[in-house]
C-alpha cells in the first residue's frame, strides 16, 4: 500500500514533541470526561444508598444476559482497536484497517443489542418519570429508569462519537496516513475507545447485577 | 517611514481572522466578545440600581428584576469573568511568555473561541424568548419547575462550558509540552504559573457542571426525578454538583488576576518578586483546595453540621495561601524603584480590595457569622470585592500593562489616572454601602426594601453612576489611542520579562528570531 507522509505542524520542533503533546491533551480530555461521568455515579450512589429495595427490584427488569453479552461485546472491540494500533506501528496498513473494522463492527453490535433493550423498556413502560407506565410495588420506581437511561444513554452517545471517528480512520487508513512514524489519530482515538468500554464495564455491575 | 509586519496588518480581511489560528489574533478576538460580555453586564447592573434607589417600583417589575439580575449574574460570570484573563491575555501571552510560536494545538484554540460565542448565542436566545429568573445559579426545585426561557440558557451555559475545558486542555499541554529549550519549571513568569493552576481546575470542575445542567434540563424534559422534591428527588443535591464546578470556579476567575498582579508588581518595582517558589506553590495549593470548599455554599441548607464544621475549617485553609500572596506582594515593594503607573495604580487598588474581599469571605465561612449573614447584601459586597475588586482591578492592570505590547500604541496616561479615581472611588461607594446594608439584615435579591436602608441603597447607586463614568472615559482613552496613540517602543516600562523583548505588536511568529534557549529568569532586574 502507499504511504503517505505525516508532516510535523508548524509550531512543533518535531515529531515527538507533536505526539506526546496530542497524547496528553487527550489524557487531559478522558479526565474532564470521567469528571463529567462522575455526577452521574454520585447521583445513583445516593439514590441506591436512600432506595436500596427499589433498585433490586427495578433491576429485575434489565436483562443482564443483554448486559453481558454488550460487556464480552465491548472488551473484544477494545481488543482490536489495541491490535489496529499495534498494525498501524509495524506499517502493516490492511490488518489495521481490518481490526479497525472489527472495531466498527462490535459498536455496531453494542448498539443493537441496547436498542433492543430500550425498546423493551420502552414498549413496558419502564421509563423516566413523564413517560413512566411501568407496573411496580415502588412509587419512586422512575428514578432507577430515570438514571439508567441518561447513563446508558450518554454512553451510547460516546459510542456512536466513537464509531463516526471509526469511519475516519478508517479513511485515512485507506489513504495509507498511518505508519510507523505516525499513527497519533489513531493512538488517541484508541485511547477514547477504551475509556467508553471502561465506562461501561462499571455500569454493567452497577445496573444489571444488584442484590 | 516603512511599515514593519506585525500579526495584526500580516494579513487583511475580516476572514483572516475568523479562520486565524495564531493566538494573538485570537486573543484578540476574545478580548472583544469579553468587553462587549462585560458592557452588557454592566448594563443590567445600572438598571438594577437605578431600581434599588427607592424603595418601591420605579422602573422594573418584580419579574424584570429577577430576570434582570439573573442576566446580571450569568452574563458577568460565565461570558465575562471566566474567560476574561485567560482566554484574551492567557492566549496572547502564554506561548510568548514560554518563548515558542503557538499554543499546542491552535486549531483547538480557534474552535473554543467559536465555541464560546455559540454559547452566547444561545444565552442571547434565552434573553429574547422568555428570559431567565432563577438567578444565575439555576437552583432546583425553582428552575426545574419555572417557566421562562430556561433550557435555552442552561444550553448556552453547557456549551461555555466546553469552551472553557478546551482553553484549559489547551494551555496544560501548552506549558509542558511548548517551552524553549532551558525554560525550566521555575523561569516560567508566575502568569504562567496561575494559568496552569487555572486551567486544571477548568478541566477538573467543568464538566461537573456541564453534566449538572444537562440533568437539569433532563429534570425538565422527561422528569428525571433526581434534583425535584416532587418526584423523589433532593434539590440539595443539584446546589452540591453546581458548587463542586462553581467554588472551584471562583479560582478560575482569581488566579489569572493574581498571575498578572504578580507581572505587573515586579515590572513595576523593577525588582525580583519575592518570594517566587512559594508563590508558585501557593497558586497550585488554592488550585487543591478550591475542590474542597464547595459546601460553605450550603451551610444553611440542611447539610449536616459535622460536614459544615469541616467545610468551614477547609474554607479557613484558602486564606493561607492567599494571605502569602498578598504578603509577598507587598513585600515585593520594599525597596523596589516604583514607577507610579495606571497599571502600578490598578495593582494597588488590587492588593487593598482583594483583601478585603478575602477577610469578608473569611468572616462567611465562620459557621456563627454566616447564619446571620447568609443571603445578605454583605454577601454581594464580599463577592464583589474579590470578582471586581480582584479580578476586575488586575484585568484593567493587564490591560493598561500590556495594551502596548497587544496594539503597538500608548494611551493617556492623565486620562487612564482620572478614570481610576472614578472606579476606585465608584467601586468603594457601590460596595463598601453593601457590607454595611448586609450587616443591618437587607436581603440580596430583593426588589423591595424598608425605608430606612434607602440612604444606603442611594449611596450605592450613586457610586455604580461614577464606575460607569470610569468606565467609559477607559473607553474613551482606550479608541482614541486606537485611532492616534502615540507608537509603543519595544518595552515601554523596560520591564524584563520575556514578552517585552518582542516589537510592539508582535510579528507573526511571536519573535523575529525564536529563541533558542533561555536561560534567564522572568524577573532577573538585579542581574541587568
Amino acid at each position: 500500500m502507499n504511504i503517505v507522509k505525516h508532516k510535523v505542524a508548524h509550531h512543533f520542533a518535531n515529531a515527538h514533541q507533536e505526539f506526546s503533546s496530542a497524547k496528553l491533551g487527550m489524557w487531559l480530555f478522558l479526565a474532564q470526561e470521567v469528571l463529567f461521568f462522575s455526577a452521574l455515579f454520585v447521583a445513583y450512589a445516593i439514590f441506591r444508598a436512600l432506595n436500596p429495595e427499589m433498585f433490586i427490584e427495578a433491576h429485575h427488569h434489565l436483562s443482564w444476559k443483554m448486559g453481558a453479552l454488550n460487556t464480552v461485546v465491548l472488551i473484544i472491540s477494545s481488543f482490536t482497536m489495541v491490535m489496529s494500533v499495534r498494525s498501524a506501528q509495524l506499517s502493516r496498513q490492511r490488518s489495521t484497517f481490518w481490526y479497525l473494522a472489527a472495531t466498527f463492527f462490535c459498536a455496531l453490535m453494542f448498539m443493537v443489542v441496547k436498542s433492543f433493550e430500550y425498546y423493551e423498556k420502552i414498549t413496558h413502560g419502564y421509563l423516566p418519570s413523564v413517560w413512566f407506565s411501568g407496573e411496580g410495588t415502588f412509587e419512586n420506581l422512575h428514578i432507577f429508569f430515570g438514571i439508567y437511561f441518561t447513563m446508558t444513554g450518554l454512553h451510547g452517545l460516546h459510542v456512536l462519537v466513537g464509531m463516526g471517528l471509526i469511519i475516519w480512520l478508517m479513511i485515512k487508513t485507506v489513504k495509507g496516513h498511518f505508519y510507523a512514524d505516525y499513527f497519533t489519530p489513531l493512538e488517541n482515538v484508541g485511547l477514547y475507545w477504551h475509556l467508553v468500554d471502561l465506562v461501561w464495564i462499571f455500569l454493567f455491575p452497577l445496573l444489571y447485577l444488584i442484590g | 517611514m516603512t511599515t514593519v509586519s506585525n500579526y495584526i496588518n500580516a494579513k487583511k480581511g475580516i476572514l483572516s481572522w475568523i479562520f486565524t489560528i495564531d493566538h494573538k489574533r485570537i486573543g484578540i478576538m476574545y478580548l472583544g466578545f469579553v468587553l462587549l460580555a462585560f458592557f452588557l453586564g454592566g448594563m443590567f447592573a445600572l438598571l438594577l440600581r437605578l431600581e434599588l434607589i427607592t424603595p418601591n417600583e420605579l422602573i422594573l417589575t418584580a419579574r424584570q428584576y429577577n430576570q434582570v439580575f439573573t442576566l446580571h449574574g450569568a452574563i458577568m460570570v460565565f461570558l465575562f469573568i471566566i474567560p476574561s484573563i485567560p482566554a484574551t491575555f492567557g492566549n496572547f501571552f502564554l506561548p510568548i511568555q514560554l518563548g515558542t510560536i503557538d499554543v499546542a494545538f491552535p486549531k483547538l484554540n480557534l474552535a473554543s473561541l467559536w465555541i464560546y460565542v455559540l454559547g452566547a448565542i444561545f444565552c442571547f436566545y434565552s434573553i429574547l424568548s422568555g428570559s431567565v429568573d432563577t438567578g444565575w445559579t439555576f437552583y432546583t426545585p425553582y428552575s426545574s419547575t419555572a417557566g421562562g426561557s430556561i433550557i435555552p440558557m442552561v444550553t448556552g451555559v453547557f456549551i461555555l462550558g466546553f469552551s472553557s475545558i478546551l482553553t484549559g486542555i489547551n494551555f496544560i499541554v501548552t506549558v509542558h509540552k511548548m517551552r524553549a529549550p532551558g525554560l525550566t519549571w521555575f523561569k516560567l513568569p508566575l502568569f504562567v504559573w496561575t494559568l496552569y493552576a487555572t486551567a486544571i481546575i477548568q478541566v477538573l470542575a467543568t464538566p461537573v457542571l456541564a453534566i449538572t445542567l444537562l440533568l437539569l434540563v433532563l429534570e425538565k424534559t422527561m422528569g428525571l426525578g433526581i434534583f425535584d422534591s416532587a418526584l423523589g428527588g433532593d434539590p440539595v443535591l443539584f446546589q452540591h454538583f453546581f458548587w463542586f464546578y462553581s467554588h472551584p470556579a471562583v479560582y478560575i476567575m482569581i488566579l489569572p488576576a493574581m498571575g498578572v498582579i504578580s507581572e505587573v508588581v515586579a515590572t513595576f518595582c523593577k525588582k525580583e518578586l519575592f518570594g517566587y517558589r512559594i508563590m508558585a506553590y501557593s497558586s497550585l495549593a488554592i488550585a487543591i483546595i478550591a475542590f474542597l470548599v464547595w459546601g460553605h455554599h450550603l451551610f444553611v441548607s440542611g447539610q449536616s453540621p459535622f460536614i459544615t464544621m469541616l467545610f468551614s475549617l477547609l474554607t479557613f485553609l484558602v486564606g493561607i495561601p492567599s494571605g502569602i500572596k498578598v504578603f509577598n506582594w507587598i513585600a515585593t515593594m520594599y525597596a523596589g524603584t516604583i514607577n507610579m503607573k495606571t497599571p502600578f495604580l490598578y495593582f494597588l487598588s488590587f492588593i487593598f480590595l482583594f483583601t478585603v474581599g478575602g477577610f469578608t469571605g473569611v468572616v462567611l465561612g465562620t459557621l456563627s457569622l454566616d447564619i446571620h449573614l447568609h443571603d445578605t447584601y454583605f454577601v454581594v459586597a464580599h463577592f464583589h470585592y474579590v470578582m471586581m475588586g480582584g479580578t476586575v482591578m488586575a484585568f484593567l492592570a493587564g490591560l493598561h500593562y500590556w495594551w502596548p505590547k497587544m496594539f503597538g500604541k500608548m494611551y493617556n496616561e492623565v486620562a487612564a489616572i482620572v478614570a481610576f479615581v472614578f472606579i476606585f472611588i465608584g467601586f468603594n461607594v457601590t460596595f463598601f454601602s453593601q457590607f454595611i446594608l448586609g450587616a443591618n439584615g437587607m436581603p440580596r435579591r430583593y426588589y423591595n426594601y424598608i425605608d430606612e436602608f434607602q440612604l444606603l441603597h442611594f449611596t450605592s447607586t450613586v457610586g455604580s453612576w461614577l464606575l460607569a463614568v470610569g468606565f467609559f472615559i477607559s473607553l474613551a482613552y482606550f479608541i482614541s489611542s486606537l485611532r492616534s496613540g502615540k507608537k509603543a517602543s519595544e518595552n515601554p516600562w523596560e520591564s524584563s520579562a520575556l514578552e517585552w523583548k518582542t516589537a510592539s505588536p508582535p510579528v507573526t511568529q511571536n519573535f523575529s528570531t525564536i529563541p533558542k534557549r533561555i536561560d534567564s529568569g522572568p524577573y532577573d532586574y538585579d542581574k541587568a
